[in-house]
């Protein structure tokens, strides 16, 4: 087991040098950044000047590796538009995000297993195939067609939930988090549904599918004939073998969350990372845009590596290998 | 012979199995009749689509649906079960009749140690706390011959061989002492060297236990080894029922007949292997009179027209028309054997 952990770091160590580099060429080459540094009457000297002190003339290789050294302390340089440490801007925005990504992927596992359970045990009752044809507008509407749906009825027709904002935060050492406040629940519904509606269709219909598939199975028949509990069945021996799809999807599906915010968060101006990144490509901000993409590749790569475990923890054949490194039959 | 002295454990009258469709529902059973003694292992046999599993299944309540039992009667110890509701059946599953399939290498949940899903269906049947399951799991698995039982309850079913896992699955389905298993086709899914091993351990059980088998198979190996009595089944009938040395050696019914002579003997040059003309009727398509007639050698019009029940034929009892007073009335057919192609 410990061998395939590190295994996995390694690797995970790759994808992010990779993601690196690519954000390390975006911040160099997409156009010059000391022409958005400096006023209209800079002379030469000044950007001679400036271009020194930031390291610009070193050679492309010291930049990257200084940029990978810095970028592994949390350092992302300064960012163009606010005059302030990316690194400040992105903790500050962090937690709002989190919370965010946090409810709608509760609210996505949660509802998407137990309804993915009930339709697929049920498959033939009015109110799963209901449940499957509403599913079907979660899949095809955009993220952002839902938000400001949801804004339609429930804040400006309804008028019973804020259609932007966090509300009342509340500040625990450097979270800010909107949690414990009623407005900062209120607040947080509607964009938590828009992010996650997606994602709950997705995991509903995937945990369905599996659910028919492995009712069908010979263990499955086989616990029948045992004379085992239909709860016991159901959720002791089929629910747990459905797992293994549903958590690679699952967590997939939390990384993308993370990028989905993006919409969500300017739909509802939400003040998190997402909103920060489009006002970043708005002023050409090519540090926030850095430090966003090599953030997005960690909670992937992160996630992924989370999933990979969770399979080894579900399935005991994925631990086969590990187990023979130890010396057992 | 039907009916015998011995007072019938499992006792299956008339049932009829039928899978409803668009067209008016198809029959699957047309009218089984056999019955399992108590400690007696009952071979049932026949080609596939005979009909043999589903009367397995039908028994314990584990059609799939849209399957579903149209018609007679199921018996276990007294009582009618055909009709109990899911849980009472559930009840009856595994407590008091136990089952094995076919495939062990996807009969045990792969997520599962076998350990698990021993103490799991022992405590779902028996009032045993986990330390007394523990314990039985144990002996049951010692019983079926697994080698190191105590130090194997924390092993996947991935860590057992083809042949071990059957071995569990036989240890899963004696877990609450049941006084009849059925055993659809234990070991077609082996090796031939593992098949003896299996039916061995099989037999040994239910001996001292004095659990009935209802052992199903198309293995005429397995049966003429292992079985006391045989049911042949033919297009969802049953149309032979005797003891196994009778049908073996003195087959009464010409299906049986045909069946007996396809199996190789060792040693016997032949230069072709005897077969039975024809094929099956299909599912929905069996014809009114015997389901045989129109494969049979020695078809009269009798047996175009009219359906055979159950009658005393040679040392068996079969259902063909031969072994009535009526049979040498009805006139030779015309057109002999596949005459209806």
């Amino acid at each position: 087991m410990f061998s395939y952990l590190v295994n996995r770091v390694f690797q995970a160590i790759g994808v992010l040098l990779v993601v690196a580099l690519l954000s390390f060429v975006i911040f160099n080459y997409v156009g010059d950044p000391i022409n958005n540094m400096v006023g209209q009457e800079a002379t030469l000297e000044d950007r001679e000047e400036l271009r020194e002190r930031l390291g610009l003339n070193d050679s492309v290789i010291v930049q990257f590796l200084r940029f990978v050294a810095n970028a592994a302390e949390g350092e992302f340089g300064i960012s163009y538009q606010f005059q302030r440490k990316v690194s400040d801007l992105i903790l500050e925005r962090m937690p709002a995000t989190l919370e965010l990504v946090f409810v709608s992927a509760v609210i996505a596992l949660a509802a998407g297993i137990g309804l993915g359970v009930f339709t697929g045990l049920r498959r033939d009752s009015w109110l799963s195939r209901f449940v499957l044809t509403v599913s079907l507008v979660g899949v095809s509407l955009p993220t952002f067609v839902i938000g400001i749906l949801l804004i339609y009825i429930f804040s400006v027709g309804l008028e019973w939930l804020p259609s932007f904002g966090r509300g009342d935060t509340v500040r625990l050492g450097d979270w800010d988090s909107g949690l414990l406040t009623g407005s900062g629940w209120l607040a947080i519904i509607l964009p938590a549904i828009t992010l996650g509606l997606f994602q709950l269709t997705i995991i509903l219909r995937l945990v369905r599918a599996e659910m028919l598939e492995v009712l069908r199975t010979d263990y499955i028949k086989f616990a029948r004939a045992r004379g085992l509990s239909r709860r016991a069945i159901n959720f002791g021996h089929a629910l747990k073998n459905t797992m293994v799809p549903v958590i690679t999807i699952a967590g997939l599906q939390i990384g993308t969350l993370i990028a989905f915010s993006i919409i969500t968060e300017t739909v509802f101006q939400w003040p998190g990372m997402g909103l920060l990144f489009i006002q970043g490509v708005e002023f050409a901000d090519v540090p926030i845009m850095g430090a966003y993409l090599l953030l997005a590749a960690i909670a992937f790569v992160a996630i992924n590596l989370i999933v990979d475990l969770l399979y080894a923890a579900v399935d005991p054949r994925l631990r086969v290998s590990a187990q023979r490194g130890k010396g057992t039959a | 012979m039907n009916g015998g002295a011995a007072r019938a454990l499992l006792d299956v009258r008339d049932l009829k199995v039928g899978l409803p469709t668009r067209r008016g529902p198809l029959a699957i059973l047309n009218g089984v009749d056999l019955h399992v003694k108590e400690g007696e292992v009952l071979g049932v046999v026949g080609e596939s689509g005979a009909g043999k599993s589903i009367t397995g299944l039908a028994v314990i309540g584990l059609l799939e649906p849209p399957a579903r039992i149209d018609g007679g009667e199921v018996w276990f110890d007294g009582a009618r079960i055909d009709g109990l509701s899911g849980d009472e059946l559930r009840r009856i599953r595994g407590a008091r009749i136990g089952v094995i399939f076919q495939d062990p290498l996807t009969s045990l949940n792969p997520l599962y140690t076998i350990g698990f899903q021993l103490t799991e269906t022992i405590r779902t049947h028996m009032d045993l706390g986990a330390d007394a399951a523990e314990k039985r799991a144990v002996e049951l698995l010692d019983e079926v011959g697994i080698p190191a039982a105590a130090s194997r309850l924390n092993a996947y079913p991935h860590e057992f061989s083809g042949g071990m896992r059957q071995r569990v699955v036989i240890a899963l389905a004696l877990c609450a002492n049941p006084r009849l298993i059925i055993a659809d086709e234990p070991t077609t899914a082996l090796d031939v060297s593992i098949q003896a091993q299996i039916i061995g351990v099989l037999k040994r059980l239910c001996r001292e236990h004095g659990t009935a088998v209802m052992l199903i198979t198309h293995d005429m190996g397995v049966i003429a080894e292992t079985a006391d009595r045989v049911a042949v089944m033919y297009a969802g009938r049953v149309i032979e029922d005797g003891t196994v040395a009778e049908v073996v050696r003195n087959a009464s019914h010409p299906y049986s007949h045909g069946l007996m002579g396809s199996i190789p003997t060792i040693g016997a040059r032949i230069g072709r292997l005897p077969q039975i003309r024809g094929a099956m009727p299909r599912v929905g398509a069996v014809p009114a009179g015997c389901a045989f007639a129109p494969r049979c050698p020695d078809v009269r019009d009798l047996c175009r027209a009219e359906r055979p029940v159950m009658m005393d034929g040679k040392a068996t009892s079969a259902a063909c028309w031969q072994y009535s007073p009526r049979w040498s009335d009805a006139a030779a057919a015309t057109g002999g054997a596949a005459a209806d192609g």
